[in-house]
């Protein structure tokens, strides 16, 4: 309704009404913004959501070269507690030849300690080599059974589809056993 | 307006503001006057007392938990009662709760988190009702709104309770309470005089251990009440000052008409 | 008609290319600036602009409520308690949308009595009283269903016996009552449809309006004195007049709203909801929400089951029907003395209904009731033909314009007999 006003009024001071219909808008503005806020924010994540938002995770249980699964945002974290052997298979590659170059040493906190998000970087899948059992694939770390992606005992990709290394999520250590991932 | 019109005018106005109080006065058709206790967060400035909510958490949690669930809080709530995050986490972490399945398909116990709901005393209705002569214990999540008298209810409820007068015969099981509906309640007399012994050293008489409860079971029921309160006042003013400003553009546009 | 008869020309070339293939905007002009209003509309004539802000921000706050809301039987109360403690601001968009319902019959309400004082209802604008009287039937069905959504107590029983009241029909009653269940009481199937018809009918409600509107601006809007606008010294465009004297009971109106939901949410509600429901366990008392109570008491004041539906019903049927049974050519009350003085009755007759309605029928609440829907059904059915034929009304003035009559001349213009 951005209508100039009207010339129907007689007398009064043309300049004075304009101010206070100026001011009049500005404060309405300022009503409509206060309002839409709420309208808007509701839809961000609620308090019990946000309450998930991290996990912490006790990893004290958690033997040399086993591996766990967590939940975590609606997505499954691979934790794996590394053999001295990863370890070394994991620094011991060439950076350069690999798809998604990132050195071990970018990927983790502690070396013994990897933490990815078990989400296959193709098309989504959950690849295999956490449960004992489980196929690692060529180069021991994870295997994806959807389109054959391999990753190493990094999560780095080496072999298959999939573009990029198996994401690395904020965590942080809160002690030698718990550990806070988001 | 000709006299008799003013007044079947006011006739009328007072017709509609009993209509509209009708409802808000106590209505109880009972012998005994019901006491009623100054709250903090009554009226539109009200808020809560921290302190009480948290000697109120401090009752709900050694004594009426052990029959009262309450489902709809979360112990992440609790930082609204001053707590710390590490404090949650401890007043969590002191409860077991089940969870589960695991990958054998078994439930199992672990600590509590921020993010559960309060741990309830029992798995469910049917076992709620065999521990306690068929009657269920009420979840104390909504109370204080689930009642009319709300936090009145709750306290006058708890310091009612007394020996029956001459005349009265109690049913089997039930407790004579002088501001019950009907005074006969199934549950016995939960709090007295040194019940808890409270963290910050205040007196713990029943009407203390009552008034405090109260308080923390009308935080249950209206967390949001102190942003609400806050946001009411900001929201009448600000409406106050824009019907004025309307008020005189109104004035200044219709001035050639008038 | 009014000052300027041709069509705007709009500076914005945008616009012009738009309003030449989609009028929109000479539309929106016409209805503002030149299609005439009475210039002596008093607040009166704000409600019916409130009821359609109240509609829209029902509309908004009930998409946005069912964005986390789960209308399923197990589900349904603890996701309206996920909606006040854990969703951003849920509570205000609850409380606010709980009030609004309220706030829209407390509107409508004054908007029906301004109508049946003032005789809006009658002749040309008889459609659009009806059209109102469909909306008004559209808004207590979505208000009847939308306080079944929490799955409270009151809701639970309140559905219960509000659709067990169809068995009342002969042959087909319990037929019609297990159709609409969904089952062999309400449950979850009754829920889930009320959920589904809750959100459909608010925009059934909003094509009326709409309906309403063009009805309306067919012949333009009744004002206090009752008489038609005879030339533009008669009448005033809406904008600005109106819309800036609108949006200040809009300000005023809003304050009052927002004193509600922020200090008394619960005022009109009833404690009993905020328990799970429990098919097991009625209520001691069980009361819809206050704007249904007048109808509750017509209801229950007929000790038959039957009677008692169709009397209720009849009540709101009897508004559809009032411009013709008001047999007066007066339209206005300010001209209908003895009328004046029924209107006042019926008005404290509804509060009396609505009151009775609120209490358990003991006692005097029951003759309460019995003697309100007499007069009830008696001033629509009697008082108002009767009153058309008998009743001389006071003279009529000359004309809405001339506001710079002298009191002197006034009186004596308005001496002067006039038929309207």
């Amino acid at each position: 309704m951005a209508h100039s006003v009207d010339d129907s009024g007689h007398g009064g001071g043309g300049t004075r009404r304009d101010f206070l219909l100026l001011a009049t808008v500005a404060v309405g503005a300022y009503g409509v913004a206060s309002i839409a806020w709420p309208l808007i924010d509701q839809m961000n994540p609620s308090a019990d959501v946000l309450a998930l938002a991290s996990v912490e995770v006790d990893i004290s249980k958690i033997a040399v070269g086993q591996r766990i699964k967590v939940l975590w945002r609606g997505h499954p974290v691979f934790i794996s507690h590394r053999t001295p052997e990863e370890i070394k298979e994991a620094d011991s590659v060439n950076v350069a030849d690999l798809r998604d170059p990132q050195t071990d040493a970018q990927r983790v906190q502690k070396p013994e300690w990897l933490i990815i998000v078990g989400v296959c970087t193709h098309l989504g899948c959950i690849p295999l080599g956490t449960a004992a059992g489980d196929p690692r694939g060529e180069f021991g770390g994870w295997f994806c059974p959807c389109h054959g992606s391999q990753y190493d005992t990094s999560g780095r990709i080496r072999k298959g589809p999939a573009p990029l290394n198996l994401a690395v999520p904020a965590y942080k250590f809160l002690s030698d056993t718990t550990v806070r991932i988001g | 307006m000709t006299a008799l019109a003013l007044t079947k005018r006011l006739a009328l106005a007072g017709l509609i503001a009993a209509g509209i109080l009708a409802p808000a006065l106590p209505v109880r058709a009972e012998d005994e006057a019901l006491p009623t206790v100054h709250w903090s967060f009554s009226g539109a400035f009200g808020t809560f007392d921290q302190a009480a909510l948290r000697r109120g958490f401090q009752v709900y949690k050694e004594i009426c938990s052990a029959c009262h669930s309450m489902n709809l809080v979360h112990y992440r709530d609790l930082a609204a009662l001053g707590y710390s995050e590490d404090e949650i986490k401890a007043i969590a972490a002191s409860v077991q709760i089940t969870d589960g399945p695991n990958d054998n398909g078994d439930m199992y116990d672990r600590p509590g988190r921020p993010s559960d709901a309060f741990k309830a005393p029992f798995a469910n209705e049917q076992s709620a009702r065999a521990a306690n002569g068929g009657a269920l214990p009420p979840d104390l999540s909504l109370i204080v709104k689930a009642r009319k008298g709300g936090a009145d209810y709750v306290h006058d409820l708890l310091t009612g309770y007394a020996e029956p007068p001459a005349g009265v015969t109690m049913q089997s099981g039930m407790n004579y309470d002088k501001y019950f509906p009907g005074h006969q309640v199934a549950m016995p007399q939960p709090i007295s005089d040194g019940s808890v012994t409270f963290a910050d050293g205040t007196k713990a008489t029943t009407d203390e251990e009552a008034i405090d409860v109260a308080n923390f079971l009308a935080w249950t029921s209206e967390p949001e009440l102190v942003e609400r309160h806050r946001m009411g006042v900001k929201a009448v003013l600000f409406l106050i000052v824009l019907a004025g400003l309307l008020y005189a553009l109104k004035r200044k546009v219709w001035a050639g008409i008038h | 008609m009014s000052a300027s008869a041709k069509p705007p020309v709009f500076k914005n070339p945008v616009v012009r290319w738009i309003d030449h293939r989609l009028p929109v905007f000479s539309f929106m002009s016409h209805e503002l600036n030149e299609y005439p209003t009475p210039r002596n509309l008093n607040y009166m004539w704000t409600f019916g602009s409130l009821a359609g802000i109240v509609l829209v921000i029902m509309i908004l706050t009930g998409i946005i409520l069912a964005m986390h809301y789960t209308p399923n039987s197990a589900l349904a109360f603890n996701s309206v308690e996920h909606i006040m403690r854990d969703v951003n601001y849920g509570w205000l968009i609850r409380y606010i949308h709980m009030n609004g319902a309220s706030m829209f019959f407390i509107v409508v309400y004054i908007h029906i009595f301004r109508g049946l004082y003032y005789g809006s209802y009658k002749a040309p604008r008889e459609l659009l009283w009806l059209l109102g009287i469909v909306i008004l039937i559209l808004m207590m069905a979505t208000a009847f269903m939308g306080y079944v959504l929490p799955w409270g107590q009151m809701s639970f029983w309140g559905a219960t016996v509000i659709t067990n009241l169809f068995s009342a029909i002969p042959l087909v009653g319990q037929h019609i009552v297990t159709w609409l269940w969904g089952g062999y009481a309400v449950d979850n199937p009754t829920l889930n449809r009320f959920f589904s018809l809750h959100y459909l009918l608010p925009f059934v409600i909003v094509a009326v309006v709409m309906l309403h509107l063009v009805a309306l601006h067919r012949f333009g809007s009744n004002n206090p004195l009752g008489i038609d606008m005879k030339g533009p010294q008669d009448s005033i465009p809406f904008h600005p007049y109106y819309t800036v004297k609108d949006m200040f009971g809009l300000a005023v109106f809003l304050i009052f709203y927002a004193a509600l939901v922020c200090f008394a949410p619960n005022l009109f509600g009833e404690p009993d909801n905020y328990i799970p429901a429990n098919p097991l366990s009625t209520p001691s008392e069980i009361v819809p929400e206050w704007y249904f109570l007048p109808y509750y008491a017509i209801l229950r004041s007929i000790p038959n089951k039957l009677a008692g539906v169709i009397a209720m019903f009849g009540a709101i049927a009897l508004l559809a029907v009032v411009p013709w049974l008001d047999r007066s050519p007066v339209k206005s009350a300010r001209f209908r003395p003895i009328y004046q003085q029924f209107f006042w009755l019926l008005l404290a007759d509804c509060f009396l209904l609505g009151y009775c309605g609120a209490h358990p029928p003991e006692g005097w609440y029951v003759i309460a009731s019995r003697l309100g829907t007499a007069y009830y059904y008696l001033h629509f059915l009697v008082v108002f033909p009767l009153l058309g034929l008998f009743e001389r009304p006071r003279p009529l003035p000359m004309s809405i314009g001339k506001p710079v009559l002298s009191a002197e001349m006034a009186g004596s213009v308005a001496k002067t007999k006039v038929t309207p």
